[in-house]
């Protein structure tokens, strides 16, 4: 498959120009691994410093060579791109030096990677979803917050929720507040109440690689305010939290996300969904989607 | 052989795949298929996806009366599929509109059957008609349903009693996608029929019923036989179907015929009949109200109907229903000293097995269900929506305590009913209005947080209820009250003009005459319901100038704010008013 045929497995000029996520830093090795981005194969390994190496797969027979990919490394991951790129989006915290930053875990998802973006913006199913953990019955009110398009990102505001155990060493359930933001088709961020030190916000992101329009590798992506917990601990309360929605998108029909937003039943406390959409058909993303017109 | 309709009835599962609170996942003709049975026994067949992020509802939980989405906790009601409760919005009544794809079902032959279509029902065969059915093993086989049909002819078993013998087979009759085939050897006799239900357009199920159950010794060598030999069938189907493949999968079928199983007329009424009429308490008569076709549509706890009596007259009465009460409505109607005909005619001349027509439920007494406490209280024949209440929140576990003021033990409905419920019935009998204030004082006195208050009754004791809340510190928004009529002394002296914003149109409203009327004569057609300002149906909202509210509807804070009126009874303290219309 040469640069070209890429295109024909996915045509949408606004996904091929951008960077997309294909792998944490700290897990590319110098032995080729194979993975798969829009559609295509592609391949990485790590060959010394700055920067791992990228290419497109283009024969079968001769996995471990093939056209170049332009590469970046940011906030932990290594970005590739089989278009032109524009610039990837800012995380100031990303360098504030107390800050713990890791790869909570990338996992494969059978949906597409917008209706990832849009379970990671959801607050109403926490009390099903994350029972005991993000949320409680009986309180599942989602009260009315804000959406704006600022600079060109979604960002969600004055969000709140009853958390049950906002933190290990708080007793009796709290509102914890969050901030939503969604800087890339493909990539959500959340800012979070921070259970030690009240004037900080815990970062939390989700960068989907879209492997196909209805598959993706969801890159779980930490910057905390934590002194305390192991890279373990914190790792394997991430990976829970998405262990217990990935069944729920994978019973998700269909399976990319419909833009029209007669195809599914929006509610006020889907305000942010329902944006997210919006700036979908207004970027004028094709792939993954299940276009409005 | 030709292929039937995609409207024809077709077995989906089993009738022991639906046992009670299970979800079984089927599949026809690319529709997949949710299939539950509810605690009343009936079995409902949905499309298996919620209507708000299409999540599969096979996912989710039977609770017995509802199916719950696993992903937000929507709540689907047995039979209709209407939306009864949206846990994120737990103060709004969700829209009637939101109201899943149901299919028709009948059980038939040990078999669940529905189709895509809405009409008829499902084959009769004289063969299985009376019999003691046994339903063979469901064959899932890689083959387009014609094919499978075909080759069904050739399949060869011999009958029960006589499994080592050497048959004869010969097809007694061929239906749209079915075989009957009897099967004799050594004297002995077996009749079988096989029905075909199409997955997709690839993919279909073999259900085998043979005619007679074997006796219990034979029932096990006779499920084996007929495994063994379908199998070997299958395998022949599948064979012969290799390398031909059926075409492109089509997409989900889309239901041919768009008639809904909640049937409505023209003016959105439903057509019922009086199922059951009792002598619920003194001066108190129950009625239960049937669909005489279809389903009745979705109701949630604090929901009225409007009653279309044959004299002519309407009048709103709450449903007593809980959760997955579906197949009726249920009234309590209180035979009023003034009845003006309308629960004098309800008492005196309903008997069972009149015709009536009714509204779909509509609420305006919503029932908050994120709260750790709820306290109910009610006033004489104000006890019917708060019983629905006590059914929802006993139903989903959570705390609360209905106070029930009445004159008399006589005069008390539903006690056996809530007695149960979880619910904890504290009664206040024959209380002077004295008494009363005293009571209602001391059971608000401690306005904790997450804790709310219903009240349903005569205007005194709602007016008396909001009084002592407010006194005890308890914000507008935690008591929630429904009037049956507004016991407001209606002022009408005022004269007004009224602009209409989105109709660009000003009009006089003159003394003796309501918005309403007038608005009418203009041809302006404004939705409204008890004009009295009780039921909020013609709320609409005020742009500029400051409304004179007459209603009950609207709670003090509401009406302070000024952006909302009531035009059936409300008038105006400016000289002018800009309405939303």
């Amino acid at each position: 498959m040469s640069l070209t045929e890429v295109s024909a497995v996915c045509t949408d000029r606004v996904i091929l120009d951008r960077w997309h996520p294909i792998s944490a830093l700290a897990e590319t090795t110098p032995v080729p691994q194979r993975t798969q981005l829009l559609g295509a194969a592609i391949a990485h390994r790590r060959v010394g410093d700055p920067e791992p190496e990228v290419w497109l797969v283009d024969d079968a027979e001769t996995p471990d060579a093939g056209p170049p990919l332009p590469v970046l490394v940011r906030y932990g991951y290594v970005w590739t791109s089989l278009g032109d790129p524009i610039d990837l989006f800012e995380i100031p915290e990303f360098d504030e030096p107390d800050r713990r930053r890791l790869n909570a875990g990338s996992i494969h998802v059978a949906t597409s990677a917008p209706r990832a973006v849009e379970n990671f913006l959801d607050l109403g199913h926490f009390p099903y979803v994350h029972t005991g953990l993000l949320g409680a019955e009986p309180h599942t009110e989602v009260t009315e917050y804000d959406v704006d398009i600022v600079d060109g990102e979604i960002w969600a505001t004055r969000c709140q929720f009853f958390q049950p155990q906002a933190a290990q060493n708080a007793s009796g359930g709290q509102m914890t507040q969050y901030t939503y933001r969604v800087p890339h088709p493909y990539c959500v961020l959340l800012y979070k109440s921070c259970a030690i030190d009240p004037t900080r916000r815990d970062t939390i992101g989700l960068f989907l690689q879209a492997t196909s329009p209805e598959t993706c590798r969801a890159h779980n992506f930490l910057c905390m305010v934590d002194e305390e917990s192991t890279d373990t601990q914190l790792r394997r309360f991430q990976q829970l939290i998405f262990g217990q929605d990935k069944p729920i998108l994978e019973n998700q029909q269909p399976k990319r996300l419909p833009l029209d937003p007669r195809v599914e039943t929006p509610i006020r406390a889907d305000k942010s969904a329902i944006t997210y959409r919006r700036w979908l058909t207004e970027l004028g993303v094709r792939y993954a989607v299940v276009p409005a017109d | 052989m030709p292929t039937p309709p995609d409207t024809a009835w077709y077995p989906v599962a089993r009738s022991d795949d639906a046992p009670a609170r299970h979800i079984f996942h089927g599949q026809l003709l690319s529709q997949e298929l949710a299939v539950w049975r509810a605690d009343d026994g009936f079995v409902n067949v949905w499309q298996n996806r919620c209507l708000h992020r299409g999540v599969r509802l096979t996912v989710g939980d039977n609770d017995g009366g509802e199916l719950v989405c696993r992903y937000h906790g929507w709540r689907y009601a047995n039979r209709s599929g209407g939306c009864t409760y949206i846990p994120a919005h737990p103060a709004d009544a969700p829209a009637q509109t939101i109201c899943n794809t149901v299919f028709p079902s009948v059980e038939r032959f040990g078999l669940i059957w529905t189709t895509l279509g809405s009409d008829g029902e499902p084959p009769l065969v004289d063969t299985l008609e009376g019999a003691s059915e046994f339903g063979l093993r469901p064959l899932p086989v890689n083959a387009p349903a014609d094919v499978v049909l075909d080759h069904l002819g050739s399949y060869r078993f011999a009958p029960a009693g006589a499994l080592t013998g050497d048959p004869a087979v010969r097809v007694a009759g061929i239906g749209d996608a079915s075989i009957e085939l009897v099967s004799t050897a050594d004297g002995h006799e077996s009749a079988a029929v096989f029905f075909v239900q199409p997955v997709d357009a690839a993919r279909c199920v073999i259900r085998g019923v043979l005619a007679a159950t074997p006796g219990e010794a034979l029932a096990i060598p006779v499920l084996r036989h007929h495994n063994h030999r379908l199998s070997v069938l299958r395998d022949r189907i599948e064979s012969s179907v290799v390398g031909h493949p059926p075409g492109a999968s089509p997409a989900p079928a889309a239901r041919a015929d768009e008639r809904s199983v909640v049937p409505a007329d023209r003016a959105g009424l439903h057509h019922v009949r009086v199922g059951r009429r009792w002598d619920e308490a003194d001066g108190i008569v129950g009625f239960a109200l049937e669909p005489i076709e279809g389903q009745l549509p979705a109701f949630q706890p604090g929901a009225h109907i409007d009653v279309h009596l044959p004299n002519g007259l309407v009048r709103q009465y709450s449903l007593t229903n809980g959760p997955g009460q579906t197949r009726h409505y249920l009234l309590a109607v209180k035979r009023e000293p003034q009845s003006s005909g309308g629960s004098s005619y309800l008492h005196e001349s309903l008997a069972e097995g009149d015709e009536l027509h009714v509204s779909a439920p509509r609420n305006n007494f919503p029932l908050r269900r994120d709260v750790t406490r709820t306290l109910l209280i009610a006033g004489g024949i104000g006890i019917t929506p708060l019983v629905s209440m006590a059914h929802a929140l006993s139903h989903a576990g959570l705390e609360h305590e209905l106070h029930y003021f009445a004159r008399g033990p006589e005069h008390l409905a539903f006690a056996t009913e809530i007695d149960r419920l979880s619910t904890r019935l504290i009664t206040h009998l024959g209380l002077s209005p004295e008494a009363t204030g005293v009571a209602l004082r001391t059971m608000v006195a401690d306005p904790g947080p997450d804790t709310q208050i219903y009240v349903c009754g005569p205007g005194p004791l709602i007016q008396a209820t909001r009084d002592a809340a407010a006194a005890a510190g308890w914000p507008d928004q935690a008591v929630h009250f429904e009037y049956f009529a507004n016991p407001t002394v209606l002022d009408q002296s005022s004269s007004f003009e009224v602009s209409l914003a989105r109709s660009a149109l000003t009009v006089s409203v003159p003394a003796g005459r309501t918005i309403l009327e007038v608005l009418r004569d203009h041809g302006i057609a404004v939705p409204a319901s008890c004009q009295q300002g009780a039921c909020g149906t013609c709320s609409t909202r005020v742009l500029e100038g400051e409304p004179a509210h007459q209603d009950v509807y609207l709670n003090d804070s509401e009406h302070r704010a000024g952006d909302a009126m009531m035009i059936c009874v409300s008038r105006s303290h400016s000289d002018r008013l800009v309405l939303d219309i």
